[in-house]
């Protein structure tokens, strides 16, 4: 539906991201939690969360720099995991880019997987009308408050938790929790294995190479896995068409 | 790691990860992808997700050394499991830290 107000188009954004909430808040409380056991002050992991604010990036980060890892690869594998951006953005420029910088800047840095969820196809079938950037607003600004919130508390609870629950083990489960439901198709279920054996295997090699191989590896299987799966229609398809063209 | 190169670290994620997600508004009508990459990304999360759990999970004290009594490698495939058949992150952490804690009391 369009919005007759900008305001009104706001709260409906808002709205439309609450249900996400407890989604959201574990992974917030354990990055949260996470820092502080690992040594950091409250203010380097609000300044962490601010300047990264991604989730999965950030968990991630944590992980590798409690294994003592270079900073480089940390950086490198951060950024990947976030490649998924580009594709956000793209998706989205065609609706928003026309605003000027002072809403494109902050609405983007904005950007998250929840509002992307949200938006991206209401944005494309034109049904928000003229306030559609305020209804993306609204839940990019709820998300990112739910999330800044979420590791803030996360902050105050990690200092109460004692080292014998090895909450350590959380940040595979979270990682688990992620992946699994994301696993729809033979393909992403070929890549995921064969990314997380390759890991596995190659877990010595130096300065964590293993893990860009493993994923670049895991990759590679989820395209070829979809190209056999597609292959079988075509190669019955195309003697005939050589046959009739001859 | 000093202050410095950790802050290094999180500026260098934080802008790339904020150019990453201004890309096609700044560049909007100058820049395509690729089919093959397109299609390449969607693979990326389940990939590097899996090559983050499966080692942690495995190698409970860090670098490559396989040790069998592993409470983790019970805890983490039933907490798979219940990522599986429920979708729920909060049940999927629970049931995963409560095996673990379970495990390690029965002296696995």
């Amino acid at each position: 539906m369009a919005y007759r107000t900008a305001r009104e188009a706001f709260m409906q954004g808002v709205r439309a991201l609450i249900p996400l909430v407890p989604g959201v808040v574990p992974f917030g409380l354990l990055t949260g939690v996470m820092a502080i056991n690992m040594g950091f002050s409250p203010g380097t992991t609000m300044g962490m969360t601010l300047l990264f604010y991604s989730g999965s990036a950030q968990i991630v980060a944590l992980q590798l720099l409690h294994t003592g890892v270079v900073p480089l690869t940390i950086v490198v594998t951060a950024l990947v995991i976030n490649l998924r951006f580009i594709m956000y953005s793209a998706s989205l420029a065609p609706y928003l880019h026309h605003l000027p910088r002072r809403w494109t800047w902050p609405l983007f840095y904005m950007l998250s997987d929840q509002s992307y969820a949200l938006c991206s196809l209401k944005l494309s079938s034109g049904e928000l009308g003229r306030f559609a950037h305020h209804y993306y607003a609204g839940t990019a600004v709820a998300m990112w408050l739910s999330w800044q919130l979420s590791v803030l508390a996360g902050i105050y609870l990690g200092a109460s938790i004692p080292e014998t629950w090895s909450l350590s083990f959380a940040i595979p489960l979270s990682f688990l929790a992620l992946l699994v439901p994301g696993i729809r198709s033979a393909a992403t279920l070929g890549a995921a294995t064969v990314g997380g054996l390759l890991a596995v295997i190659a877990v010595d090699m130096p300065y964590n190479l293993g893990l860009v191989t493993a994923s670049l590896g895991g990759v590679m299987a989820g395209l070829l896995i979809e190209s056999i799966r597609k292959r079988p229609l075509s190669a019955t398809l195309t003697p005939d068409v050589e046959r009739e063209t001859r | 790691m000093s202050d410095l190169a950790l802050w290094g670290l999180f500026l260098a994620v934080g802008v790339g990860t904020f150019a990453m997600r201004l890309s096609f508004v700044e560049l909007y009508g100058r820049l395509r992808i690729p089919s093959v990459l397109s299609r390449a990304l969607l693979y990326v999360p389940a990939s590097v997700l899996a090559a983050l759990v499966l080692p942690a999970v495995v190698y409970p004290n860090g670098q490559g050394a396989f040790v069998l009594n592993n409470p983790q490698i019970p805890a983490a495939i039933i907490a798979t499991w219940v990522a599986w058949q429920t979708r729920n992150t909060v049940l999927t952490l629970a049931v995963g830290m409560g095996g673990l804690w379970l495990f390690k009391y029965l002296g696995w």
